[in-house]
């Protein structure tokens, strides 16, 4: 058997896989903050919370309203993101004016109350979503088993990341986002209406996260608290790339996938805090990010 | 004093662009502006003279309602602004150049020039634009700020006159730049004249500014405290001079 710095390439290669699906969920979740930050200048407390809702949107649909999976990767995000801007619009607008370390309270509690309002109704247990009947199985590759769910995961969230690099770096609508970005109040000069713009940015990037969810539903149990073990985790991720990189965040939240993988491989009890680790080392030598700009 | 009655006077034909009565501006609690007054008729060019800290680029800054708080009025064309959205106000055909450019780093001179909406439609095509600044046509794919100051001027002057904008707020256009580069915002600015456009130039240059304006309004301490014509100006110079402290 091959094997690669003595393990089983077939392990090896699991983890990998392992890895590689984490760390989508990773960039998914980490573009989005990025995203929101950028224009808002907010920490997104309740992005954790916003993909938990995107699971269970997805679970909830499918059991009362019949909606099937892939109906359900397309209306979700709508659903959650619409959610989201009546977040921005009426609750984020109004403290808009005052220091952004409120807006990081104010989602901090949103994030709280979403997940007790789900808690006191669903508990804590967790339920599965059948991966679609397509998807089920996997792939006999000869080095290793590769689970067609998971690689249909890994394929649509790069395509969803690239699909928001093009949207933000190649339209019109992301030229105003990058220049809102910059300076919001010239935009306004020249007569964009940015309010509208920040409504539908955050309306965006609570859609990627529920589109996560979606897509994390037939993986990890639904829980009303999915959300916010991950949160933390995408928080180091977005630290260590740095904000303000579309391309940054993406490669990051891969790359940080795959060193966790390959850590449960060669010391599994390093797995959980190995990202924390690079965070440390990465504020201690480049504290705004490995592609963040230096303030 | 009321400069704007004694002007429309003497010409009664000509409309008034932009009219600002007892203008007051609040930055929270700090009052910059204390009933400022003036106007602007159609294809007038004018400058706004005075000390550092006078409130000229407020003035400007007032106008895009891009301050904490004003009171008074100012009318564009026939238009009150003053509970006007900051983003409405430039679809009423104003283009704004602020002092510091506001050029965009993360977009290229072409997305750069593209940005604005356009607030009407018979704005500058782009091939005039690049006629007229042929550097910006040369350098269309680098990133905003890797220009040079002076392209830098030119490509924030020129995303303004794309969108249709027929009034130009410009505030100190020809700072930090290089007497070649100040001698082409000149023609420029008389092209832009024979153009018919209304133009507001916030500027220190008073060598640049003298032969271009038709008025001059002076301010000081948040006022308008003097206007002169550009036909009494060689008579009034060296109180002028006095007046700016140079």
């Amino acid at each position: 058997m091959t094997m690669i710095f003595g393990v089983p390439l077939a392990v090896f290669m699991g983890q990998l896989t392992l890895g590689l699906v984490n760390g989508a969920f990773y960039a998914l979740l980490s573009l989005g903050l990025a995203v929101i930050f950028g224009l808002l200048k907010i920490i997104n407390f309740a992005h954790g919370a916003q993909y938990m809702l995107g699971a269970f949107a997805a679970l909830l649909g499918f059991r009362y309203l019949g909606i099937n999976y892939w109906l359900a990767l397309i209306l979700v995000p709508l659903v959650v993101g619409a959610f989201g801007m009546l977040l921005e619009r009426y609750l984020l607008r109004k403290i808009s004016h005052l220091d952004h370390l409120y807006g990081l309270l104010l989602t901090f509690g949103l994030a709280l109350i979403i997940e007790g309002t789900l808690v006191n109704f669903f508990g804590v247990s967790g339920a599965r979503y059948a991966t679609p009947e397509v998807l089920q199985g996997g792939l006999d590759l000869g080095f290793m088993f590769l689970p067609t769910y998971r690689a249909w995961v890994l394929v649509a969230a790069l395509a969803m990341c690239l699909f928001t690099w093009f949207m933000i770096e190649r339209t019109r609508l992301g030229a105003y986002l990058r220049a809102g970005t910059e300076n919001s109040q010239l935009m306004q000069a020249f007569g964009v209406n940015v309010p509208l713009l920040i409504t539908l940015t955050y309306g965006f990037g609570v859609g990627l996260a529920a589109f996560a969810g979606v897509l994390a539903a037939p993986l990890y149990p639904v829980s009303p608290t999915m959300g916010s073990s991950l949160l933390i985790v995408v928080f180091a991720v977005v630290v260590i790339g740095g904000m303000g990189s579309i391309f940054g965040a993406i490669m990051t939240g891969l790359a940080m996938g795959v060193i966790e993988g390959l850590t449960k491989v060669y010391y599994p009890e390093a797995a959980n805090t190995v990202i924390f680790l690079v965070m440390i080392l990465v504020l201690m030598f480049r504290p705004a990010g490995l592609f963040g700009k230096e303030a | 004093m009321n400069t704007a009655e004694s002007l429309e006077t003497q010409q009664p034909q000509q409309a008034e662009m932009i009219r600002v009565q007892d203008l007051h501006a609040f930055y929270g609690e700090s009052h910059i502006l204390h009933g400022v007054d003036f106007n602007v008729k159609r294809g007038e060019l004018v400058t706004l003279l005075g000390r550092n800290g006078a409130g000229r680029s407020t003035t400007l800054k007032s106008i895009m309602n891009m301050v904490g708080r004003r009171t008074g009025s100012i009318m564009i064309n026939g238009n009150e602004t003053l509970h006007m959205k900051p983003h409405h106000i430039p679809r009423l055909g104003i283009g704004y150049c602020p002092e510091e450019r506001g050029i965009f780093a993360s977009l290229d001179v072409h997305e750069n020039l593209l940005l604005p909406p356009t607030v009407r439609s018979d704005g500058m095509s782009l091939d005039d634009i690049y006629a007229m600044f042929p550097n910006l046509y040369e350098r269309r794919r680098s990133p905003g700020t890797r220009l040079s100051g002076g392209e830098q001027q030119m490509l924030a002057m020129a995303r303004i006159l794309r969108t249709g904008a027929r009034i130009l707020l410009l505030d100190e256009i020809t700072e930090g730049l290089a007497p070649v580069i100040v001698q082409k915002l000149a023609e420029v600015l008389t092209q832009l004249k024979e153009r018919g456009m209304t133009i507001v130039l916030v500027e220190q240059n008073f060598r640049f500014a003298a032969p271009l304006a038709d008025r001059h309004f002076v301010m000081d301490h948040g006022q308008i405290v003097e206007e002169i014509s550009a036909a009494d100006l060689p008579s009034r110079r060296e109180h002028l001079n006095s007046m700016l402290g140079v």
